[in-house]
């Protein structure tokens, strides 16, 4: 396999855009992330399009129709919240197998006011959601949060300090959706969703887009003497555990993607410098710090406390305000999670910049369940 | 069990398929399990096709699960779909047979101090609505929709 380099970034601003559709979102982060690269769509060999709800109106093409209908091999992609870094990866194995020199990534989603997502299990035309437990995703990451308080004491002010710090985070991204500081004990009071989330502790809907162009190494050189480099790229599907079936398992999934990424890219997390895990709920952050090996089994919840996690601590999580403030547009996701890696390995992140940041990792989840994790490097 | 089954008189249908409503007014509800003849995992409810710990493609023994079992871990629900009634307590219980269950535990306050990490519960079914249907001789009858609960043990 050869070696991949992002080298063009484009993101719009996370948010609600009732007057626009899924290819005009896609296309206007396309054509940033054309600028961005010094490119257009004509030096684009293949286009993957990541998008979750409208999985079947064939969105890359339409967004190649508001762009340039090149003819080149574009194709769709779905894979729950993952799609966005699913859609990434098939670009980055385009040209990491030789098959393309340049590749373009979009994730793009418009949910609108969209409630609460997931559920909606029926058996034989009967719903049960409500009666045989809820499947909707403020319970699943409920219970999930639940278990870690089980297993080694976390509190839920611990999971309520998440959402303190990422908000925190937010006030420094112009494309957040919600740039609005919140304290301890607002996110506490707030209303209660799912013990132990709280509103403030549940990551919004929306709408939003993002982009990335990936190349070869000999492309790269005649375009940028600063490269980003995709040190890994790794997909994993849930596998068996002993209650993933009844309750879905985010941990095991996201340990075995960490433990692939961190040989195949040579690092440990020891050698990160700042990291986007999925945070789509508070109680989610903290048991990533564990999977992806920030910490020791059960100090996730110490790891908040002491402000680890925070810009300025040993290793920044969701600089760039976290799904709990950015927005979680679920196909923009992925690709939104590698423009602020990007963003900061090239030192352009403004004031939530982690300084001299040379290496960082991208995580994300989608339930039922899909884990990609990328590390990328300066 | 998707069929119905009439008890007592009325007509019910389980609410799921992983639900056994014995025809025997002197058998007690189930659920219904599956386990892996070459490796013993245990899954819950109808339509597997082979063992996905062990991959196991062999026709799977069909078992009836406990009707007790132990709180593993919950969240409390007080923000759900229209038409929900809230705040509830939808709990993930374990069974003695190596497997887990997803339920509303009922019968106890939706309030994280009075809940326990493994307490003992036991399933017990209650009609939750009913359907009017028109049967094959086209004269409309009504259906009751049974589910199954779990709520703390009674002894």
């Amino acid at each position: 396999m050869r070696d991949v380099y992002v080298l063009g970034v484009g993101m719009i601003k996370f948010g609600r855009y009732p007057d626009k559709d899924v290819p005009q979102l896609g296309a206007e982060a396309a054509v940033l992330a054309f600028k961005d690269a010094g490119m257009s769509i004509k030096d684009v060999e293949m286009f993957v399009c990541g998008n979750l709800f409208q999985a079947n109106a064939m969105n890359a093409q339409r967004i190649l129709q508001q762009i340039g209908q090149t003819g080149i091999p574009a194709l769709n992609v779905s894979n729950a919240c993952a799609t966005g870094s699913t859609a990434f990866r098939e670009a980055y194995i385009g040209v990491a197998s030789g098959m393309y020199d340049v590749t373009l990534a979009v994730g793009v989603e418009q949910m609108g006011k969209m409630g609460l997502l997931g559920g909606g299990a029926r058996s034989g035309g009967e719903s049960v959601e409500g009666v045989l437990g809820s499947g909707l995703m403020p319970a699943v990451f409920g219970q999930a949060g639940v278990e870690h308080m089980r297993k080694y004491g976390t509190t839920a002010e611990q999971f309520a300090k998440v959402s303190v710090k990422n908000h925190k985070h937010s006030v420094h991204n112009s494309l957040s959706q919600y740039q609005v500081e919140v304290k301890l004990e607002d996110v506490l009071k707030s209303r209660m969703v799912a013990y132990p989330n709280t509103l403030y502790m549940c990551c919004p809907t929306g709408d939003g887009a993002a982009a990335a162009i990936l190349v070869s190494a000999d492309k790269m050189k005649q375009y940028t003497n600063k490269p980003v480099k995709v040190a890994c790229s790794v997909l994993t599907s849930d596998p068996y555990t002993e209650r993933d079936l009844t309750m879905p398992d985010v941990n095991t999934l996201t340990k075995n993607a960490a433990k692939q990424a961190y040989e195949k890219a040579g690092l440990g997390p020891q050698d990160l410098d700042l990291v986007e895990l999925h945070d789509c709920f508070a109680t989610a952050e903290l048991l990533h710090y564990e999977n992806l090996g920030l910490c020791g089994e059960g100090e996730a919840g110490r790891m908040v406390d002491e402000g680890r996690t925070t810009i300025g601590g040993d290793i920044p999580v969701n600089a760039s305000g976290g799904l709990l403030s950015k927005g979680h547009p679920l196909g923009a996701t992925g690709v939104a999670n590698i423009y602020e890696i990007v963003t900061h390995l090239r030192g352009q992140a403004g004031g939530r910049q982690v300084e001299g940041a040379k290496a960082g990792l991208a995580h994300v989840i989608g339930l039922g369940s899909a884990c990609t994790i990328h590390i990328l490097t300066a | 069990m998707a069929a119905e089954e009439s008890a007592g008189g009325s007509k019910q249908r389980p609410i799921a398929s992983m639900l056994c409503l014995p025809t025997d007014p002197g058998e007690k509800p189930y659920l219904v399990g599956y386990r892996c003849s070459a490796c013993g995992a245990t899954y819950i409810g109808e339509g597997r096709v082979g063992c996905s710990k062990c991959t196991a493609t062999d026709p799977l023994t069909k078992i009836q699960l406990s009707d007790h079992g132990s709180l593993y871990v919950y969240s409390i629900v007080h923000q759900s779909a229209p038409g929900i009634p809230v705040p509830y307590i939808s709990a993930i219980v374990d069974l003695p047979e190596g497997v887990s269950v997803r339920c509303n535990l009922i019968d106890i306050e939706p309030d994280p101090t009075k809940l326990q990490f493994g307490m003992p519960v036991e399933m017990v079914t209650r009609k939750v609505r009913e359907r009017k249907e028109k049967n094959a001789e086209g004269i409309e009858e009504t259906i009751d929709i049974i589910a199954f609960f779990f709520r703390p043990s009674q002894n």
